[in-house]
């Protein structure tokens, strides 16, 4: 069995009142994809701030890599790196300088050749000397990931990383994803979207109501609910018509 | 924290590079900080300045110190405005996630607010000379002048740095910039305050941009400062130690 790199128990977090933590535990084997997903306001954002160092859980441990949050947030962040909802790039600079940027803070030796094979990777050597203000969303998303894999951090973070971008966009965002993966990096993504998570990870846990009400791989979750009944219909489907189907086979509780 | 402290400088000097860069790509920017108070000097001088009263021989030599404290002023606007853009984008998020030296985050900006106001300041002063500013002070007291208006500049710095982080739209981020630019207006900037009202001369006398400029104003004219460089002093340092501490405590909560 494959070394568990994130440990989580017991994370409660409450904001005033109201407690969107309740007692969260899961366990991320090391090399793999694994998405948390929840409904909008489950506390999917509020799980990965506290793990990427940026918010304080109120109660519970989390191990990263082997360090304690609490006692050794300066370690964590040199092994992870952090994508957030929304791309975190500086639209004033190029992509490139965005990048650069990146490299010399996190005190490599070359940070414009690192800026470079990064921009071939990513097939942005087109629009690496604009400004990233100029890029479409998909773009900008590419920029950002690639943002965070300067340093090689042997776990990332993204929160929804495809939410708001186009299906063409979502494609390449999950072949960037898998491409990480396979190099043997740690993928934590949240995400709402049934599909990204079908199509993406090795285990899935559920945020529901404050605390993690499933974690299996897909083939496991399948088997809690009932085999899926074939029906014969005339007519064809509307996109209506398919969009609920698929939620009420995959969405159910 | 160990490994993080010894490269502060280095992560400083990053994030004090990339704000420079945002400064030196806005158009905007430069005309506010620049070129409006170039335009303001030069309205007031062959405008208005030929039936201004002042006492002086020479109007650009009075009007200069309320003109570069004007400069200032609304350059910090831009220094609130930046970091709210940073906190709103996910910028800050990033940063800290980040193994560097959590404070230059802030710190990058509030470097940036010092040099670029000061390159503001030195143009403006190059300008002045051009129309006819001079001025018989010596090392020392340019070395105050410079003093007063770095230290004027860090107060202010930090009520943006309040304004940027505390606020929830970017124009919300910059609306504390306008009282403070309008502030030289009622002071002894454009002209002397015994003209004025009684009611208002008392505000303009006590407010502390009168003691800023007038301690600016005979440092440049080699003359006795007096209380004033006191009292500009205490203002400026009061408000920078407040602001400070209050920034501090909106900088932990994001």
């Amino acid at each position: 069995m494959k070394k568990n790199i994130i440990q989580v128990k017991g994370v409660k977090k409450a904001y005033k009142d109201v407690e969107v933590l309740k007692g969260v535990d899961f366990e991320v084997e090391e090399g793999g994809i694994f998405a948390l997903l929840g409904s909008n306001g489950a506390g999917k954002t509020t799980m990965i701030r506290i793990m990427a160092t940026l918010l304080k859980a109120d109660a519970g441990s989390v191990v990263i890599n082997g360090f304690d949050i609490e006692k050794n947030p300066a370690e964590i962040r040199t092994s992870i790196s952090l994508t957030g909802q929304f791309a975190a790039i500086d639209e004033v600079l190029t992509g490139r300088e965005n990048l650069q940027m990146i490299a010399k803070l996190r005190h490599l030796k070359n940070p414009s050749q690192v800026a470079d094979e990064l921009i071939n990777r990513f097939g942005l050597s087109e629009a690496a000397d604009r400004r990233a203000g100029t890029y479409s969303g998909g773009m900008k998303r590419r920029i950002d990931i690639a943002m965070s894999l300067i340093g090689n951090p042997k776990i990332i973070f993204l929160d929804e990383p495809t939410t708001g971008l186009d299906p063409e966009g979502r494609l390449e965002v999950w072949k960037i994803v898998k491409g990480l993966s396979a190099a043997g990096t740690t993928v934590f993504l949240t995400t709402q979207y049934l599909e990204e998570a079908e199509q993406l990870a090795d285990k899935i846990a559920i945020l529901h109501g404050g605390k993690i009400i499933a974690l299996d791989t897909l083939e496991g979750l399948k088997k809690l609910f009932p085999p899926a009944k074939i029906e014969y219909v005339e007519k064809q489907p509307t996109l209506e018509e398919i969009f609920l189907t698929i939620i009420g086979k995959k969405g159910e509780k | 924290m160990e490994s993080t402290s010894k490269n502060f400088f280095k992560d400083l000097s990053v994030m004090f590079g990339r704000s420079m860069r945002h400064i030196f790509r806005s158009m905007d920017t430069i005309n506010t900080v620049c070129i409006t108070p170039i335009a303001m000097m030069l309205l007031f001088v062959y405008v208005f300045g030929g039936a201004i009263e002042t006492g002086t021989e020479n109007y650009v030599n009075y009007l200069l110190p309320g003109i570069l404290l004007m400069a200032i002023g609304s350059g910090i606007a831009y220094v609130a405005y930046r970091l709210f853009t940073d906190k709103q984008r996910g910028i800050f998020e990033r940063f800290h996630s980040m193994p560097i030296a959590r404070s230059t985050v802030l710190w990058g900006h509030v470097l940036t607010s010092l040099i670029s106001n000061g390159i503001s300041v030195v143009v403006i002063i190059l300008v002045a000379l051009l129309m006819g500013f001079r001025s018989s002070a010596g090392i020392l007291e340019w070395l105050g002048v410079f003093g007063i208006l770095g230290i004027f500049t860090l107060a202010l710095t930090w009520i943006a740095v309040i304004a940027g982080l505390a606020a929830n739209t970017p124009d919300g981020a910059g609306a504390f910039a306008y009282p403070i630019v309008f502030l030289p207006f009622i002071s002894s900037a454009f002209v002397p305050t015994d003209t004025m009202p009684k009611v208002v001369r008392a505000f303009a006398e006590n407010q502390p941009v009168t003691p800023i400029i007038e301690a600016i104003r005979n440092l440049l004219a080699n003359q006795p400062v007096g209380n004033d460089i006191w009292v500009a002093l205490a203002w400026c340092l009061t408000i920078t130690v407040v602001a400070y501490l209050f920034a501090m405590r909106v900088y932990k909560k994001i």
